[in-house]
């Protein structure tokens, strides 16, 4: 029997279900009641409804209603009742609230219907007439009203240090350059759904896409004024999110509205262009000005920051914290303004500030070492920062040096000719690009359950969610190798609003901060079982104290003498006991605010880039990755793949086009906004280093969701500067911009 | 409302559906077949994807009624009983999913490549699944599990055969050589 479960290459323990269908997202689930909701979306960016003509569409037999601002339900009214966990200050969109238009594409009526057809096709037939305002979405014209908000939602900059302007001024070396990337959606495969379930009496169960149960609950009380007994969320499944389900959307707001109403089960989903009707990676024009001394030291840093928000929300990221995280600099001023335009208000993607903060750092950082003439990874090492200076602190622990050492050697680096176009075959010409990056590693508070059966099967629990990421598996792991039992007999709960507490699935820390809970919990309920055991007085156990024994093989027994043993069946059985539960709640301790808790990357990169097409292919690629303790090479292995594949995608393809006549993204569907498809990606490699961390939380865990995005782009766009001799500094790296 | 005959899964269904009617919400809602998946409507991601009289198509770009007198197999139908086919046992061990959701139709697609190719290529496996979107794995592992499937399937053909199988299929390398990256 192998009890190891931690560090253990683990297949998926959902494995099964998803490849034979079972698996079940928020769309499919039933009830012989089941409505269907189709959503109007607005047609304009900026007005008023004049006037909605629902007639022609109530007529269509099996109809059952239409919800528009005019006849919506009662609803909350402050803003306080929509703000979600992840709300940015500011006062939320409010779905049907009034007859304002405030973004292009939305939502202005809900179409009910016997089937998905009628309602679709119901939905067609509302006319709608509006009174128009002049939009603003191009953000170049607006940037000159670009402001500081009174609340930043990320970290407020830090105020300058040392004497950024003198020290520019009189350095050796000086870049200043503009950085840009557009807007981009998230566009995880599974559209938004929501299936409102009426269990009568005024009690609803909603199957949401949500990356996080209790975020939905707590929106639905506060809007519809529900108590919390009556509403549970439930999110088995969640076909990828990278962000976009941080806060209930309004799919939910719709299909809850109509089950209320209707008294009747409803579902909502959204299609594929309303994908692009809500909260997307901000467009962000970064100003950066470094200089450096003749010998290559790293004198002052001059990062400026504007990013687009809404007319309603003041939305930001940590977009100019890095050069405080990756460099040691004695002179750094950063600001961070934010540009309001008339669009949904933007929202956390994939490492939200860091691939879009860092793009634009490691380009300048690559840009500078030219100019001084070092090596680009020579020039990064030799600016090395032991700790993060924003804050002052110590990092937890840092392990980018042995990144940089192993990742080096597989790519090849010292074979690397710095001349730019000096390498090519036919006519494509190769360049070869570094970038390196960090992101952050924290725990958060958070609940989990354990219930050990007389059988010796173990439920784990916790609210939290598994967005693709592996949360099923590496819980399970963790409660396997902390009970000692095969992992068969453990399982893991989520996606539950009734289960205990956790925050929402993001930022990294679902690993580090329910793996703590679990962990917890794990030994709450071993102590729970020892005082079982000693409640016998002739237990050889009796006298001992939990350091001194262990939980292995389905067993409890003594560390000394583990002949002393007793199967945790038997101990259970013998206290007449159907089961055992405990609950516990993990909180970070104490001794992490002494410390900056960071997991950090280096990728290289190999282009090829067509002389004569400027077709560009990403023909090699070497993450190394620093993340402290993986509890699953295949999870971890598997994530920063993905985060790999969205760097290509962030670097080559992935914008969202504005329509600024409209004010509304044009190529909102799968086949104009363009992913990275199968014949995009060619050789990756990925390398975790060891990293021993004692304090980011007691698993010694850093997260591994973002980290393998972040330094992609920038490398990408450093060998394409080394493979063509261009700086390309505005997101995509699209043909037209290297012909 | 118009009458079909379809054999899904290898029963026989007669339903009167909207002659509007998409296949995919035929299976999904009619008959409660939700392993396919819908990821765009505009046939670019390949969630939907099943086969019909043997060949893959994407269900949401074909009508109900268009597949009158069709057999057609989803997802749930390929496995035999408890026993996975090599293409599922492959995406499982190989690790070729995250969230799962293109998963059903990457399964689809790649059945239908390795009938018609049983020994492909990395860069035919690329192509082929050209019209499946995947937005969290990376790929990488979706080929190997094809790999590691192909590799299955003619190990297995051989044993039928009656020819001598290999003690250390070949599979079991496209496996290890992730190992040794992590």
């Amino acid at each position: 029997m192998v009890t190891k479960q931690i560090g253990k290459p683990q297949n998926r323990v959902d494995g099964r279900d998803k490849v034979t269908g079972r698996a079940r997202y928020a769309a499919e689930f039933s009830a012989t009641d089941l409505a269907y909701g189709v959503v109007v979306s607005s047609a304009i960016a900026k007005g008023k409804i004049k006037e909605m003509d629902t007639s022609e569409a109530l007529r269509v037999e099996g109809v059952l209603d239409i919800f528009t601002s005019e006849n919506r339900p009662k609803l909350a009214s402050y803003d306080s009742s929509f703000q979600d966990e992840d709300a940015p200050p500011g006062s939320p969109f409010r779905p049907l609230f009034n007859r304002d238009i405030l973004f292009n594409m939305q939502p202005i009526a809900l179409v009910v219907a016997e089937t998905y057809e009628l309602a679709r096709y119901a939905a067609s037939l509302v006319k709608v007439e509006y009174e128009t305002e002049e939009h603003v979405t191009n953000f170049e014209a607006e940037r000159t009203n670009a402001y500081e908000p009174e609340e930043y939602k990320s970290t407020p900059p830090p105020d300058p240090w040392g004497k950024p302007e003198t020290a520019l001024k009189e350095a050796e070396h000086r870049i200043s350059e503009v950085y840009s990337h557009p807007s981009q959606h998230h566009n995880p495969m599974e559209m938004h759904a929501s299936t409102a379930i009426w269990e009568g009496d005024g009690r609803i169960t909603v199957y949401d896409k949500i990356q996080g149960v209790l975020n939905s609950q707590e929106y639905i009380m506060g809007v519809f004024g529900l108590a919390k007994e009556d509403v549970r969320v439930l999110s088995p499944f969640v076909g990828g999110a990278f962000g976009s389900g941080l806060r209930p959307q309004y799919q939910l707001f719709m299909a809850v509205m109509a089950t209320l109403e209707l008294k009747r089960s409803v579902r909502v989903v959204l299609t594929r262009p309303q994908m692009f009707s809500f909260g997307h990676r901000p467009k962000t024009v970064q100003q950066l000005s470094l200089g450096a001394s003749a010998d290559g030291t790293l004198e002052a840093v001059v990062h400026h920051a504007f990013a687009e928000t809404s007319r309603f929300e003041d939305y930001s990221e940590d977009v100019i914290i890095w050069p405080g995280v990756l460099y040691k600099c004695e002179n750094v001023k950063l600001s961070h303004k934010l540009v309001g335009l008339d669009v949904y208000t933007p929202l956390d993607m994939r490492a939200p500030g860091g691939t879009t903060g860092i793009f634009a750092l490691e380009c300048a950082i690559d840009e500078l070492s030219y100019k001084v003439g070092m090596d680009p990874v020579e020039f990064r090492l030799k600016n090395y920062s032991v700790k993060d200076q924003n804050v002052n602190k110590p990092f937890s622990s840092k392990e980018l040096q042995e990144c940089y050492r192993q990742g080096a050697e597989l790519f090849g680096w010292k074979n690397r000719n710095p001349q730019p176009r000096s390498m090519r075959e036919g006519h494509n010409l190769i360049g070869w690009g570094v970038a390196n990056g960090a992101w952050e590693a924290t725990q958060k508070p958070s609940g989990a359950k354990a219930v050990l059966t007389k059988e010796g099967k173990l439920t784990v629990s916790s609210a939290t969610a598994d967005i693709g990421t592996g949360t099923y598996t590496i819980m399970s792991q963790i409660a396997a190798e902390c009970m000692g039992l095969p992992i068969e007999n453990v399982e893991f709960k989520l996606g539950d609003s009734s289960l205990p507490q956790s925050p929402l699935e993001g930022g990294s820390w679902t690993a580090s901060t329910v793996g703590s809970a679990v962990k917890l919990v794990c030994e709450k309920l071993g102590e729970k079982l020892l005082e079982l055991a000693q409640e016998s007085d002739d237990s050889p156990f009796k006298e001992v104290s939990i350091e001194e024994v262990e939980f292995t093989d389905g067993q409890m027994r003594l560390k000394e003498d583990t002949s002393v043993a007793i199967p945790l069946t038997q101990l259970l059985k013998e206290n007449q006991k159907d089961s055992v539960q405990v609950e516990a709640e993990s909180k970070p301790a104490d001794e992490q605010e002494n410390y900056s808790p960071y997991s950090h990357s280096v990728v290289f990169v190999e282009v090829n880039v067509d002389e004569d097409l400027g077709t560009i292919k990403v023909t090699r690629v070497v993450s190394a990755v620093a993340g402290g303790r993986i509890l699953n090479p295949k999870t971890a292995w598997s994530q920063i793949l993905g985060g790999v594949v969205w760097g290509i995608g962030m670097a080559l393809e992935e914008y969202s086009v504005m329509d600024h006549q409209y004010g509304r993204f044009i190529n909102h569907d799968l086949a104009e906004y363009h992913v990275p498809v199968n014949a995009d990606v060619h050789d990756v490699e990925v390398i975790f280093v060891d990293e021993e961390d004692q304090i980011v939380n007691p698993l010694g865990v850093k997260g591994l969701g973002e980290i393998g995005i972040v330094s992609v782009a920038p490398a990408i766009a450093n060998a394409v500067y080394h493979a063509t001799g261009k700086r390309v500094r505005d997101l995509p790296i699209t043909l037209d911009k290297v012909m | 409302m118009t009458k079909i005959s379809v054999t899904v899964n290898g029963t026989a269904q007669t339903h009167e559906v909207e002659p509007r009617q998409l296949l995919v919400y035929y299976l999904r809602e009619k008959l409660g077949l939700t392993g396919t998946h819908i990821g765009c409507d505009t046939s670019s991601c390949g969630a939907c994807t099943v086969h019909m009289d043997g060949m893959a198509v994407k269900s949401c770009s074909i009508l109900a009624v268009q597949a009158d007198g069709c057999e057609i197999t989803t997802i749930e139908g390929l496995a035999k009983g408890d026993q996975l086919h090599p293409v599922q046992e492959g995406f499982k061990e190989c690790h070729g999913l995250q969230c799962g959701f293109c998963t059903p139709g990457m399964i689809m697609s790649a059945t239908d490549l390795l009938q018609n190719n049983p020994d492909p290529t990395e860069e035919d496996i690329r192509h082929a699944l050209e019209g499946n979107i995947c937005r969290c794995t990376g790929y990488h592992n979706i080929v190997r599990s094809i790999q590691w499937a192909a590799e299955k399937m003619k190990t297995s053909a051989r044993a039928l055969d009656g020819a001598p199988v290999s003690t250390s299929p070949v599979y079991a390398s496209v496996n290890l050589n992730q190992q040794q990256q992590v």
